[in-house]
């Protein structure tokens, strides 16, 4: 069964030279789209991607990648909003790239993880610490 | 014809009063005469609920044994130092006061996790706070150093005391430089990548009673989710800027300070906040009643969101430079809309204050006065207005 799935990925200072999301591409036959990518100061590098493909070989790719000492964390359980810490102020929504923070008709904040690409902007605006990441 | 506030009393007590947030207000004045609504409508309520810097709260802790004078010393709570420059066992603790060993903006952006505003809301959750104090020993006060606990029941009184709330109106905030810029207006990215407001509008108390004709010294009100007082003008109190015809100003005007028991309001309506590369700061939720004692105040108190405007200012350069300088102004539905347009670009709003808690304040407050369980007062001084001349000025620099 076809699925697709976001995830961010944390590449220690070892292994950013090292062409792992291709070699992965050839053997597990997927489909990737960058969404963010970047290389921190300190040399570790972030990469936010959505992978499409069969199931079986992204739990293959999942896992293949942990073994080299990637740290795997799927979008949904990235970032989260704990809605009782939420004033439903709105600060974040003109921050949020995706869309995935929006203001709604009564005034209340809602938060759509699946368009979620893990910035952690919104992290940062919140007055109140409604945003947080899990990683 | 007028109304008194001793008239509408008791029409409270007998529970015969009608209110109306100043939202229904705006709805139902769409299909009615004005003069008709006076007559109806006893009380608008109205709300707010963001962030204000200038809060806190006086605490008495009780003696220790042996008796400890905290006045000279060093008192901290959970880290965060309080004002001490008092008798044996007050202390003042601001909003913005910051742990000790915060790391500020040391590594830009701060964080800054916890302060004052948190400690705050950290005593009206019930939480055990700790309190450290050393100073020196005197005859009649001994010790020199103590480290305890505990919580807001054990304290004889927690005085929210607040001298700059509620403003009424405020700036817009924009970013015209090439980086994103870390403010009390939340993070604002480059080249007007966001515009961010503050004002609840056609909500906000001092918006909808333009000239403070029925608030002043004494008035009662919503205050963190009890029961508060206006206890003066508030700092930077400015009346006489610009206003349009409808009465409201064009920029932040005036300001209130308030007073009520920590111990009756509630967490929900007073929470610490943490902004990014600023500071700390407390949330403060407001509501004050409007009495319409006229046709006059109905009108005020209906004015709506498209009819109240606010600068829009550029915090990179104008802001902290002080230069004056607006970029334009925007009027509250605009920015409600989500998106206005600023130099020509199309830009996202976002709202530092949350309508939808100002939205529930002003429903609050109308139930109470419903219920008979809040009376509305006459003030006992009112407040000096736009013909009194009075000013908020900058600061003499004479630097030295």
């Amino acid at each position: 069964m076809r699925t697709k799935k976001k995830y961010v990925l944390h590449f220690p200072p070892k292994l950013i030279d090292k062409p792992i999301i291709s070699d992965a591409v050839k053997k597990y036959n997927f489909e990737f789209n960058i969404l963010k990518a970047y290389i921190t100061p300190e040399e570790e590098g972030t990469l936010v991607v959505e992978l499409s493909g069969d199931d079986k070989n992204l739990a293959e790719t999942e896992k293949e990648l942990k073994e080299k000492g990637v740290t795997v964390q799927t979008i949904e359980s990235d970032i989260k909003m704990i809605k009782e810490r939420c004033t439903d102020c709105g600060v974040c929504i003109p921050l949020c790239p995706t869309g995935a923070l929006e203001k709604k008709e009564d005034f209340s904040v809602e938060f759509t993880p699946e368009r979620c690409i893990a910035c952690g902007l919104c992290i940062k605006a919140c007055p109140t610490k409604a945003m947080v990441s899990t990683i | 014809m007028g109304k008194t506030i001793a008239e509408i009393n008791e029409r409270i007590k007998k529970g015969k009063a009608v209110v109306v947030t100043a939202e229904e207000l705006i709805d139902l004045k769409k299909n009615s005469e004005s003069k008709k609504l006076a007559d109806e409508i006893d009380v608008v309520t109205t709300g707010t609920f963001g962030p204000m810097c200038s809060s806190g709260v006086f605490l008495n802790f009780g003696h220790s044994k042996p008796k400890i004078k905290f006045g000279g010393g060093k008192v901290y709570l959970n880290g965060v130092p309080a004002y001490a420059g008092l008798a044996a066992v007050d202390v003042y603790l601001g909003a913005s006061a910051l742990l000790e060993n915060d790391p500020r903006n040391n590594k830009y952006p701060g964080e800054f996790r916890y302060g004052g505003g948190h400690v705050i809301e950290d005593l009206l959750a019930g939480k055990e706070i700790e309190l450290e104090v050393t100073t020196y020993g005197t005859d009649c006060y001994p010790r020199k150093y103590i480290k305890t606990r505990l919580k807001l029941d054990d304290l004889n009184e927690a005085i929210l005391f607040n001298p700059r709330n509620c403003y009424q109106n405020y700036n817009v905030a924009v970013n015209l430089s090439d980086r994103t810029i870390y403010t009390y207006m939340g993070i604002l990215k480059p080249r007007l990548g966001n515009a961010n407001y503050s004002s609840a509008g056609q909500l906000s108390p001092l918006l909808k009673d333009p000239y403070l004709k029925t608030i002043g010294c004494g008035t009662r009100i919503f205050l963190g989710g009890g029961i508060g007082y206006v206890a003066w003008w508030g700092t930077q109190y400015n009346p006489s800027v610009k206003r349009k015809e409808n009465g409201t100003p064009v920029e932040g005007a005036c300001t209130l300070a308030l007073i009520g028991d920590l111990k009756q309001m509630k967490q929900e309506f007073l929470k610490g906040a943490s902004l990014t590369g600023y500071g700390v700061s407390l949330i403060v939720g407001i509501g004050i009643p409007i009495p319409v004692v006229d046709e006059e105040i109905l009108n005020f108190a209906a004015i709506t969101d498209e009819e109240i405007y606010a600068p829009i200012v550029d915090y990179s350069n104008d802001y902290p430079n002080a230069t004056g300088k607006i970029l334009g102004e925007v009027n509250y539905a605009q920015l409600k809309s989500g998106k206005i347009e600023v130099m020509g670009k199309k830009v996202p709003t976002g709202s530092l204050s949350s309508y939808k808690k100002a939205r529930e304040i002003a429903k609050t407050l109308k139930e109470w006065i419903e219920k008979g369980q809040f009376l509305l007062t006459e003030p006992v001084s009112y407040f000096p207005g736009p013909e009194s001349g009075y000013k908020f000025k900058p600061m003499r620099q004479e630097e030295i």
